[in-house]
């Protein structure tokens, strides 16, 4: 329950962050949240929606009473916020039926520009010929597919945005499914729609043991490039001797000179060593001082 | 105490000879390198106009106007460049003359841009900007420079617009629009007699309109108006001085229009009572004056004679393939004109003259590579002979869109210009070298092998004169070995096959550019019924490997049989080694995508999926076996389709045999995923994928505080840009608040979007490069003024628990876990953007072998040349203040532009340089690297107008000596060294021995 609510302070990355670990949890039961979330602000917004029979939310009602023409949310669109709804539809190898419905709050900014917060899913239950029918689509390894339509407000124009997944991978206990919507103002982008664990290749047949949908759903906008960093004002600065530059430390003289007195010291030698032996080479056989004579002692002895 | 002195210092005279060879290892590209290990070819493309100096000077040029939009002045006697022009492909050249004898006057962009070019070196000499409303066929008309003021003038006709220039200073004399609603200019004729020039223009389709003018003020003395019964085509000619030829519209019947003074008559001729079989178009070949026309049809082509207005006279008709010549003025009455056709493998070049139709001046049989297909353009040209009789010359233009000049029955010369347009290119390697033929003979004999290695040991030392350097260079440039017809150790020597616009194929040895064969396709060549068969793309077809290795690799050439993206494709398969046509097929359906496969039949045929206009995917080669191979790998097939025109991506996935098709190798599809970018904010500029044969050599990536970051590594990352619809014009054409591009990393198979970015006040035009986990893109800051080069790094967060930089040297890591597109990928993203100095045209990464080397960027910049850029200049990691550790790891401190040295030597020390030292790739349009067997080096072929080629090290080459390495200089010191010490040891056993007498 704490999810959703404290990771509002936090960077939207992270939030996102939070957010989908909290739902890759397996206290995804947990979060069951039907509760009204008041802020305004709210990018986009998890819901798990679980239509069991029982509860007295009206799940399946909303979508067949409440459900506004566009006509309308387009006339209420002048007011601050309007309600919106639109359809979920799904193919289990016979065409697309409608399975469920999202309903948001369409928000229009001072400049006229228009985006849709508070996402909420409802889910329709699956009916007999449906868990088939997808019992089918599990056999054969076949594919689920969901679609929207791309744009909300006027439904005349035909597009849809599809997303699909083997069929194989949704279920777990329940189906579970991880919506991901793509907004851009008002339009639908494309819609993202996976399973919440992984899937890797071979899929094995797996049965739920609740033929129930177990929905989570993100809804998503672009996010803004940073502007591509100058470097003028620090320029500025540091002509102004404010931004000081970092000098490195000061080397010790070796290792700044190393390379140069290293083979200095070589030449030295050798020429010491040359002027050494000059005298003892003019010398020739005759006497020499005894420093000199002391190493060639040894082999002249022989 | 002596000898070890001696040996000290020969010890330290070795390390410095060991020091001076390792320096020339680590040194840049000298100027006297360059043309070693690269090359560089000039081209201009197919001609389609060429005018011929008639004045001393100019003899030996032939100035040139091509379909590349290239300007050129070509030498008569080699077919050398002397100067050549690249105009930009949205200013293009509709005509072409000379002016006064030392002008080449171009008019450009539908007649509203006149140029003036000097003749002996191309230096433009003025330009005028002409106010007209555009014509898609604007004419030129310079007045011969006689009679008329001393200003020569030039005639622009476009439109209603009428303009006469002074030829000298670009001065515009008079202009003059016509207020006749949808007129348009077709004809200007000087009168000989007088300051009168006539303009003849078409209103509407039907109304011809003569104004005569006068040529020195533009003054309308006449204006006369004659109506037709039938529309007209706006296909006119002059016949005569006089006389009109004009086709109707249903290109049945011919007008002889007679303009007198005063009025117009006209005459109409069937043309089916001069032609027999009409079948394809008819069109008049603009020729030439004394009353002779030439009329082509699809099957031949006829000289008419006119007899005043009353009729025409067929004097000769000819087979297609023929084509006829402008008339070229010999004397004050007399005009010649040359027919040129195919008579089996040869062709026939005859000459006439107009004033005697039936004779023949010149009649030569010229023997043709028939890999040049069909003649398309004769240019006549004459000269005088030593005799003092006139010999004729000409230029002819072939299917191939080479340029030959014939003379004297043989082709004095040939270019090759069909390589100025190239479509794809795919590389092949070489036979491997047959036992037996030793490498040692190329050295013929020691002393000629003692001689070069004495040269190259003074170029070395730096003793060598000039005259020496000069001979080392011809030596390194004729030493054989790079041009071998074999594989070499390193990979190095390979074959490029393009595919050129024309439907030509040609394989280039990447040593010397060489043309190994050509082969140009009878499947993508014109059909008579005039269709233009377009070429699309080269891909591999078979790579021979171990078990079928005695057979020749070959290539896959896919085109349409037309222009329209529903026609039918063409599949051709050709021989890598040889050029030969193996298999030819038509299919029966067209050409929308072409997806070379990863898997192989049995026979090492690589499996071609080829989609449809119906998104169905046919399956090739159509064979059983590879069938097989391909059912097993379709379930996990996938397939996406991007649509500029509406706007959406969608994926597809792969289902059993097409619906109403008995066609086993064809599958339908089934739409898995779209994304529909909403059209009034968005749209699509470019979609980029990694190349299909990239390695990757390190999937993860180790930074500088030991933490461990896994690239993002899938095949099917696909790079998207949008931008918004008022942005999508020119630079300029939108406000900073209006323009903004969108970035989009989708993975192919699911259609998720793993990234999205929104860059506000940036447009395009956008390139990008797709490489690893990295997407590099270029594009506009509207905000900033200056283009900008964007990056975005794509780490795979799933994976981070495997952290451990001790399990990953150890080998104990994961990283063999299956991955899949269906489980939900936790990504990270780092991005960052820099600005960049230059606009570019094209750009793309470098590839090698195993994919260790460090990438560098290629850039084709605004300037024609390719500029090698490390990846490291464009890295998201990059900081203000990088620690120890990341400077360490290699990372540069971060600056706000990327800064370019427009320098060759020394910047490969900055890890970047220009490819092309200071050479150009007129027009560029693509690069290409092909990775070589030696990991640090890669092939980098640049093609535009012209083609560059050459290796590139992007780490310098770590793994081998380079040719340059002097063997002989190590072999010299290494002798030198043993013959100290020997002659050391020597003395010092001496002197102990002296020492021990003492």
């Amino acid at each position: 329950m704490a999810a959703p609510r404290r990771p509002r302070l936090l960077p939207l990355p992270l939030l996102l962050l939070a957010l989908s670990l909290s739902l890759s949890l397996a206290a995804a039961s947990a979060f069951q949240s039907d509760e009204l979330l008041l802020h305004d602000d709210d990018e986009f917004e998890g819901a798990g929606a679980r239509p069991t029979p029982g509860p007295p939310t009206p799940a399946a009602a909303a979508v067949s009473s409440s459900r506004r023409r566009p006509g309308d949310s387009s006339a209420a669109a002048a007011a601050e916020s309007s309600a919106v709804q639109f359809a979920l539809e799904h193919d289990l190898g016979a065409g697309f039926v409608p399975a469920g419905s999202f309903s948001a709050r369409l928000k229009s900014s001072a400049h006229g520009s228009q985006t849709l917060t508070k996402l909420r899913f409802t889910r329709n239950e699956l009916t007999g010929d449906e868990k088939d029918a997808f019992k089918k689509l599990l056999d054969e390894d076949g594919f689920y597919s969901i679609r929207l339509q791309s744009n909300v407000l006027d439904p005349a124009r035909k597009d849809y945005v599809v997303s699909s997944i083997k069929a194989r991978c949704i279920p777990r206990e329940s189906l579970d499914e991880h919506i991901v919507i793509h907004m851009d103002g008002v339009n639908i982008l494309a819609v993202n729609y996976g399973s919440v664990g992984g899937c890797t290749y071979p899929r094995p047949v797996k049965m739920p043991s609740k033929w129930v949908f177990n929905s989570y759903t993100v809804l998503k906008t672009s996010e803004q490039a940073p502007r591509t960093p100058s470097f003028v004002d620090q320029l500025i600065e540091a002509e102004n001797g404010l931004g000081e530059v970092v000098k490195p430390p000061e080397k010790s003289f070796w290792a700044k000179y190393w390379m140069y007195i290293i083979p200095l010291g070589l030449i030295v030698m050798n020429a010491v060593t040359a002027a050494a032996n000059m005298p003892e080479e003019q010398a020739g056989g005759q006497g020499q001082p005894g420093a000199q004579r002391a190493p060639n002692a040894a082999p002249r002895r022989r | 105490m002596a000898p070890p002195r001696h040996l000290l210092l020969l010890l330290l005279l070795g390390f410095l000879a060991a020091a001076s060879l390792a320096f020339t290892l680590t040194a840049a590209v000298y100027e006297d390198q360059v043309g070693l290990a690269d090359w560089h070819q000039k081209y201009i493309g197919k001609v389609k106009q060429a005018v011929y100096h008639s004045q001393k000077s100019g003899r030996r040029r032939v100035v040139v106007l091509t379909e590349e939009n290239v300007i050129a002045s070509l030498d008569l006697r080699s077919g050398d460049i002397f100067w050549r022009h690249v105009i930009e492909k949205n200013d293009p050249v509709d005509e072409l003359s000379l002016s006064l004898g030392k002008y080449v006057v171009t008019l450009s962009s539908g007649g509203s841009i006149l140029r003036a070019w000097n003749l002996p070196d191309g230096q433009m000499i003025w330009e005028t900007n002409l106010q007209v409303s555009k014509s898609s066929k604007p004419l030129l008309h310079v007045l011969s420079n006689n009679k008329v003021a001393k200003d020569n003038l030039v005639f622009v006709l476009a439109g209603r617009w009428i303009y006469a220039v002074s030829s000298i200073d670009g001065v515009i004399s008079w202009g003059k629009e016509f207020s006749l609603d949808g007129l348009d200019l077709k004809q200007i004729i000087k009168s000989p007699e007088n300051d009168i020039v006539y303009a003849v223009g078409l209103a509407g389709s039907s109304k011809l309109n003569l104004y005569q003018l006068n040529a020195k003020t533009g003054e309308t003395v006449k204006h006369i108006q004659e109506s037709f019964p039938i529309a007209l085509c706006g296909e006119t000619i002059l016949g005569s001085h006089n006389v009109l030829v004009a086709l109707d519209e249903t290109r049945s019947d011919l007008f002889l229009i007679e303009l007198k003074g005063e009025s117009i008559s006209y005459n109409k001729v069937h043309i089916s009572d001069l032609v027999q079989d009409l079948s394809g178009t008819v069109k008049l070949l603009p020729l030439m004056s004394n009353g002779v026309i030439a009329l082509q049809a699809s099957s031949t082509v006829s000289l008419l004679k006119l007899k005043g207005i009353d009729g025409l006279e067929v004097i000769q008709s000819f087979e297609q393939p023929a084509a006829v010549s402008d008339a070229l003025t010999i004397t004050e009455k007399d005009e010649a004109f040359a027919v040129v056709q195919h008579t089996g493998s040869e062709i026939e070049f005859v000459v006439k003259f107009t004033s005697d139709v039936t004779g023949e001046v010149i009649r030569e049989k010229i023997n043709i590579d028939q890999h040049r297909g069909n003649i398309q353009k004769v240019f006549l040209n004459n000269y005088i002979r030593t005799d003092k009789s006139h010999g004729f010359r000409a230029l002819v233009v072939m299917e191939d869109h080479s340029l030959l000049l014939v003379q004297q029955g043989e082709v004095v010369w040939s270019r090759e210009d069909g390589l100025a347009s190239i479509v794809d290119v795919t590389t092949s390697e070489l036979p491997i070298e047959k036992d037996g033929v030793s490498v040692a003979n190329v050295e013929h004999n020691l002393f000629e092998w003692l001689k070069g290695h004495m040269l190259k040991l003074k170029g070395t030392l730096m003793l060598a004169n000039a005259d020496e350097l000069a001979a080392i260079q011809a030596m390194r440039l004729k030493s054989s070995e790079k041009n071998k017809m074999t594989r070499d150790h390193n990979g190095f020597r390979k074959l490029l096959i393009v595919l050129t616009k024309a439907g030509k194929v040609i394989a280039l040895h990447t040593g010397d550019g060489r043309i190994i064969w050509s082969n140009l396709l009878q499947s993508l060549r014109s059909s008579k019924s005039g269709e233009m068969p377009s070429a699309l793309r080269i891909c591999q077809w078979q790579v021979p490997h171990h078990r079928v290795m005695h057979e020749n690799p070959s290539i896959l050439i896919i085109g349409r049989s037309g222009a329209d993206s529903a026609a039918p494709g063409v599949l051709s398969v050709l021989d890598s080694y040889s050029g030969e046509e193996l298999n030819s097929l038509k299919l029966d359906h067209s050409v929308v995508q072409i997806i070379p496969l990863t898997v192989k039949d049995s026979s090492e045929h690589r499996l071609q999926l080829i989609v449809d206009s119906h998104s169905r995917a046919h399956l090739y080669p159509r064979s059983p076996d590879a069938m097989n191979v391909f059912l097993h790998e379709m379930p996990n097939t996938y397939l996406y389709t991007v649509d500029i025109e509406t706007n959406v991506i969608r994926g597809h996935s792969l289902q059993k045999s097409c619906d109403n098709s008995a066609d086993e190798y064809c599958f339908s599809t089934k739409e898995l995923w779209s994304i529909v970018f909403p059209s009034d904010t968005e749209r699509i500029a470019i979609s980029e994928t990694r190349k299909m044969n990239e390695v990757v050599h390190a999937q993860a990536k180790i930074i500088a505080d030991q933490d461990v970051m896994y690239k993002y590594l899938s095949k099917n990352l696909v790079f998207v840009a949008t931008v918004s619809p008022k942005a999508s014009g020119e630079i300029g054409s939108a406000a900073p608040e209006e323009a903004w591009l969108v970035a989009y990393l989708i993975d192919a198979v699911t259609g998720r979007i793993l990234h999205r970015v929104t860059h506000h006040g940036a447009q395009g035009p956008v390139h990008a490069v797709v490489s690893e986990n990295w997407v590099v893109y270029h594009y506009f800051n509207l905000r900033a003024h200056r283009f900008e080069m964007a990056v975005i790094e794509i780490y795979d967060q799933s994976r981070a628990d495997n952290k451990d930089v001790m399990k990953l040297i150890l080998g104990k890591h994961n990283l063999s876990a299956p991955i899949t597109s269906y489980s939900r990928p936790e990504v990270m993203v780092k991005s960052q953007s820099y600005f960049f100095t230059f606009s570019v045209k094209a750009i793309a990464a470098t590839q090698t072998a195993k994919g260790i080397t460090s990438k560098q960027l290629l850039i084709g910049t605004i300037g024609d040349q390719v500029l090698a850029l490390d990846k490291r200049f464009v890295d998201p990691r990059r900081s203000v203040n990088p620690t120890q550790q990341e400077k360490e790891e290699g990372i540069i401190p971060l600056t706000d532009a990327l800064p370019i040295i427009p320098t060759t030597h020394f910047t490969i020390f900055l890890s970047q340089s220009y490819l092309t030292h200071s050479l150009q790739v007129e027009a560029l349009r693509g690069i290409v690297s092909i990775p070589s067997k030696l990991e640090s080096t890669t092939l980098v072929f640049t093609y535009g107008v012209d083609l560059f080629y050459t290796q590139l090290a992007p780490s310098r080459t770590y793994d081998s000596l380079t040719d340059e390495f002097s063997y002989a200089l190590l072999l010299i010191t290494i002798a030198a060294l043993v013959a100290a010490i020997v002659v050391t040891w020597i003395w010092s056993e001496k002197k102990e021995l002296r020492d021990k007498w003492r």
